[in-house]
């Protein structure tokens, strides 16, 4: 078993038996379901509008070389710098010789899930910088010492008695169990960090071929601030994320976010071509943009999965996902979590150490019917666990199915194998075996009944 | 119409009385009904586990057995799922793929088949029980079957039908899943079983045998006084 | 060794070699622009400029922001007048423009342009941010903002309200007209900074629940002339 597997069974034990945290969870994302059906009933045909929005986001995937070429060359046509990171060590590299090229002291980020992809925050803090999470879930993770839970939603299972106490610790408020106070120790806290910073971090959440413009979405202003007032504005993104039109951004900014939050959209999503302009009275002097592959090539090679670069990270697919919201973002232990994340977690990180992810899923199709761009998710995990057995294949499956097959290709067989298991079950029910006594721990099976189906029918029918 | 029975392995072992009532409605309603006693398994414990190679074969041997049939209907949408959708999949670019996709075009959910096919959603059943209904997901997503079996109900005299929190949520049974993750299976059902509990419904109906299992079987397990019980069952009821 | 760029551009052409299917489509969309395609899908904008400007209103109120519609620009500046003093402000920042400066001129508390003389710091301790805008989008209540339009990129979001005065006509239906309009107006030469703001900043990180002014402006008011 691998340790990520290993790691993984445990945590998902323990949580999946955290009634109070479940329950937590469930209450917490019961406002998004409202608000989200609230929007989606505004979209006069919100199944076509997913036809648009995929297909926006497929036709810059498949074409992505000319798409990002000709990305590439407006946005330094329009005075940005672009690096380019095969991988998570090429990235950290690049970005540590601009903070240090600039003399920087103190960095400022907004959310960016890219940049937990690649662990920035530790490679920038050890080479001395201090840097500052301003998403305010980052914010929390960051004091916590805990990766994000969610992809969007990075707090969402911290109560907010252990907030309260948290910034008591960490900033010396005074408690409070108000929410929007809480909210605006923050904010007060955050402020003059803004101002002081030398450098801003940001994400970016699609790139825009047509215009060299990159676009942020966001709704705390964080990101805003983040790439106004610091001197140099650098954009970590993955190259995945590029589309050709500006246009195209007229379905998925609003899908975005009503697929992922429940708004119309959310309340800043921004545009930037370059650096402060002549003429302009503030914003960067440099704007450096890192586009990451990082393995994001791997997936592209996989024409069946090649839609999960679609993924416009809006976290709809974590939001539905009985599975997460039984056993928590955490457990993953991926950047990445929910049913996007256990589909692309072993493209980018290895099949056989994250196969286990692929498995822990009923299959029940929730994520890709919540899906905006179409992603065919709950197929992909299946897909996984076809390629991981193919792969490095486990002697018990193999035996299992094998033995399995054996009998159900002889239907006397298969009856007399019956009779055996029906008559036997009392018992069976006893023994430690594999599978079965996992399931009879918590579930009874019905009777065995005298005779079977196919019995019956032949006695009814003789 | 001469229809041939499609009996999941379990429901064949395990709930045999699913099978009888989906003959007797199926009769009830003027049409010739027959089982091939060859058929066992659809291949998806294989299938879902990742082990194509194996559902293949069963996929294929399945293609022999129900050669020839006008129709094939089951009383499980997940099975039904199975050859509908997942045998022209393992099968494609293999010189078994036009028989899948002719299989699929023949092969019918239970309450599908009443509702789409045969036009027909009174079927002369008598049921004077509080009902709450439980989409299995495979029913609800791979065949897009949601308002079928809630028709069927509604026609059926003296039936109440009441729907629950987390409606489409899933039971947590997966197949093998089930088993292998015990613990996040066991957290579903709670969620969904406790839903269905609250609704203060006599019997919780389905069209899927297995996801009755799950939540049956936590139902019992947990001394709730709702019983599982197949839609086919409560249709075949006429008494 | 090769650099990464053309690494990674020699690994994407190689990935693309074998063609992916298209998606699972519901149907296959028309041919052509995407907004043009989708039109009949998103949310409605209105087909004429009252039904859209209802809409505009509607959308506005869910979410929180405050639009006040006025008929001319004498009125707009008493708006923002008393505003300003019921709000008890003290220090109003206004970008540059026709539009702003006599409504600026009109306030009682201080003033101050702050493109013709940029500083951070003395931006952070104004209690009002007045702007112009792009356009006005009515499907999704969003103001469209540039560094152009809006006296650079702070001014916009960094005091703690931000008011946003403008002309009805400049209110277009939907999202993708916006960005056509603003294509069409700057062609190759787009504000350094382009942005949608749809609502007072928010944020619902603790506990899910709505909280209005996380790091941007608590409040946000449209004045609408005409």
């Amino acid at each position: 078993m691998s340790d990520s597997k290993a790691i993984f069974l445990k945590d998902a034990t323990v949580n999946a038996a955290d009634g109070d945290q479940r329950a937590f969870i469930r209450k917490a994302l019961g406002g998004y379901y409202v608000n989200r059906d609230l929007q989606k009933a505004r979209y006069r045909d919100w199944e076509r509008a997913r036809d648009a929005a995929s297909l926006a986001k497929w036709s810059a995937v498949n074409d992505l070389a000319n798409v990002l070429e000709k990305f590439t060359a407006n946005f330094e046509r329009n005075g940005g710098v672009v690096h380019w990171a095969r991988d998570a060590a090429e990235a950290r590299a690049i970005i540590l010789k601009i903070a240090k090229d600039a003399d920087a002291k103190a960095i400022v980020k907004s959310k960016c899930m890219t940049s937990e992809e690649i662990h920035l925050n530790e490679a920038l803090e050890k080479a001395g910088y201090g840097v500052v999470e301003s998403d305010l879930g980052e914010f929390i993770q960051q004091l916590r010492g805990e990766a994000p839970y969610h992809f969007v939603f990075p707090c969402m299972h911290v109560k907010r008695e252990a907030i309260s106490e948290l910034f008591t610790k960490h900033l010396g408020t005074a408690p409070t169990d108000s929410p929007e106070e809480l909210t605006m120790i923050a904010r007060r806290h955050l402020r003059q960090l803004y101002v002081d910073a030398d450098i801003g971090i940001t994400g970016a959440n699609f790139l825009v071929a047509e215009t060299g413009q990159i676009s942020i979405t966001e709704n705390e202003g964080n990101a805003r601030l983040t790439a106004a007032l610091p001197r140099i504005h650098i954009a970590l993104s993955g190259i995945e994320k590029v589309v050709s039109h500006l246009d195209d951004l007229s379905v998925l900014l609003p899908m975005l976010a009503t697929a992922g939050a429940g708004q119309p959209m959310t309340c800043y999503n921004t545009l930037y071509s370059g650096p402060r302009k002549k003429g302009e009275c503030d914003g960067p002097e440099e704007f450096h943009l890192v586009l990451l592959d990082n393995a994001r090539t791997r997936l592209l090679a996989d024409p069946e999965q090649r839609d999960a670069l679609h993924c416009i990270r809006c976290g709809a697919c974590l939001n539905v996902c009985p599975i997460f919201k039984n056993i928590g973002g955490l457990a993953y232990g991926t950047t990445y979590q929910g049913p996007i994340g256990s589909v692309i977690t072993p493209h980018l990180r290895g099949l056989k150490q994250w196969n286990h992810l692929s498995g822990a899923s009923s299959l029940c199709g929730a994520c890709t019917d919540a899906c905006p761009v179409r992603i065919d998710l709950h197929h992909h995990l299946l897909h996984n666990r076809r390629n991981a057995a193919k792969e490095s294949p486990t002697l018990f499956d193999r035996v299992f199915h094998h033995g399995f097959n054996f009998v159900i290709k002889r239907p006397w067989l298969f009856a007399t194998g019956g009779r055996i298991f029906r008559a036997t079950l009392p018992l069976l029910q006893k023994l430690p075996l594999p599978y079965m006594g996992a399931w009879m721990k918590t579930r009874d099976l019905p009777k065995a009944p005298a005779s079977s189906f196919r019995d019956q029918w032949k006695n009814d029918h003789a | 119409m001469r229809i041939s029975l499609f009996v999941p392995c379990f429901v064949d072992q395990l709930t045999p009385q699913v099978g009888l009532a989906t003959a007797k409605v199926l009769k009830r309603l003027g049409h010739e009904v027959d089982f091939r006693s060859a058929q066992t398994c659809c291949g998806q414990p294989s299938f879902n586990s990742g082990q194509w190679d194996v559902a293949r074969e069963a996929a294929i041997r399945a293609l022999g057995v129900f050669r020839g049939a006008d129709v094939v209907v089951g009383p499980s949408g997940s099975c039904v799922a199975m050859m509908r959708n997942f045998y022209p999949e393992l099968l494609k670019g293999t010189p078994h793929a036009a028989e899948a996709d002719d299989l699929a075009s023949r092969t019918f959910e239970f309450s599908e088949f009443l509702v789409k096919k045969l036009g027909v959603t009174d079927v002369g059943a008598k049921f004077a029980k509080k009902v709450t209904y439980h989409d299995g997901c495979h029913a609800l997503r791979e065949l897009r079957l949601k308002e079928e079996p809630r028709q069927l109900l509604r026609a059926v005299k003296g039936l109440e039908l009441i729907e629950s929190e987390e409606g489409e949520t899933c039971c947590g049974f997966g197949g093998l899943f089930s088993a292998k993750f015990p613990m996040i299976s066991t957290a579903m059902v709670q969620v969904k079983g406790g839903a269905l509990a609250r609704t203060g419904a006599d019997y919780v109906v389905s069209s899927d045998p297995s996801c009755l299992l799950q939540i049956g079987g936590w139902l019992s397990r947990e001394g709730k006084p709702i019983l599982p019980l197949h839609i086919a069952e409560v249709l075949a009821n006429d008494a | 060794m090769p650099d990464a760029r053309s690494d990674i551009f020699a690994r994407i052409r190689e990935a693309l070699k074998v063609k992916a299917p298209k998606p699972h489509l519901k149907g296959e969309p028309a041919a052509g622009k995407t907004s043009a395609v989708a039109k009949p899908w998103l949310p409605e904008g209105g087909e004429t400029a009252d039904a859209s400007l209802s809409i505009l209103a509607e959308q506005l109120a869910k979410l929180k922001a405050v639009l006040i519609r006025v008929p001319d620009h004498a009125a707009a500046a008493k708006a923002v007048a008393d505003l300003s003093s019921s709000k008890g402000w003290k220090k109003v920042a206004y970008h540059g423009h026709p539009l702003t400066r006599p409504i600026a001129a009109a306030l009682t508390c201080e003033t101050w342009e702050a493109d013709a003389s940029f500083d951070k710091q003395k931006l952070e301790g104004c209690d009002a941010g007045l702007t112009t805008c792009e356009a006005i989008v009515a499907q999704l209540g969003a103001i469209l903002v540039s560094s152009a339009s809006s006296g650079g990129r702070a001014l916009s979001i960094l005091p703690h309200v931000h008011v946003v005065v403008a002309e009805a006509s400049q209110v277009v239906p939907d999202l993708g007209s916006s960005l056509a309009l603003v294509q069409a107006r700057h062609g190759k030469d787009m504000p350094s900074m382009l942005s949608f703001i749809t609502g007072p900043s928010r944020t619902g990180d603790i506990e899910r629940i709505l909280v209005l002014g996380a790091h941007g402006p608590k409040e946000l008011y449209l004045v609408l002339v005409g």
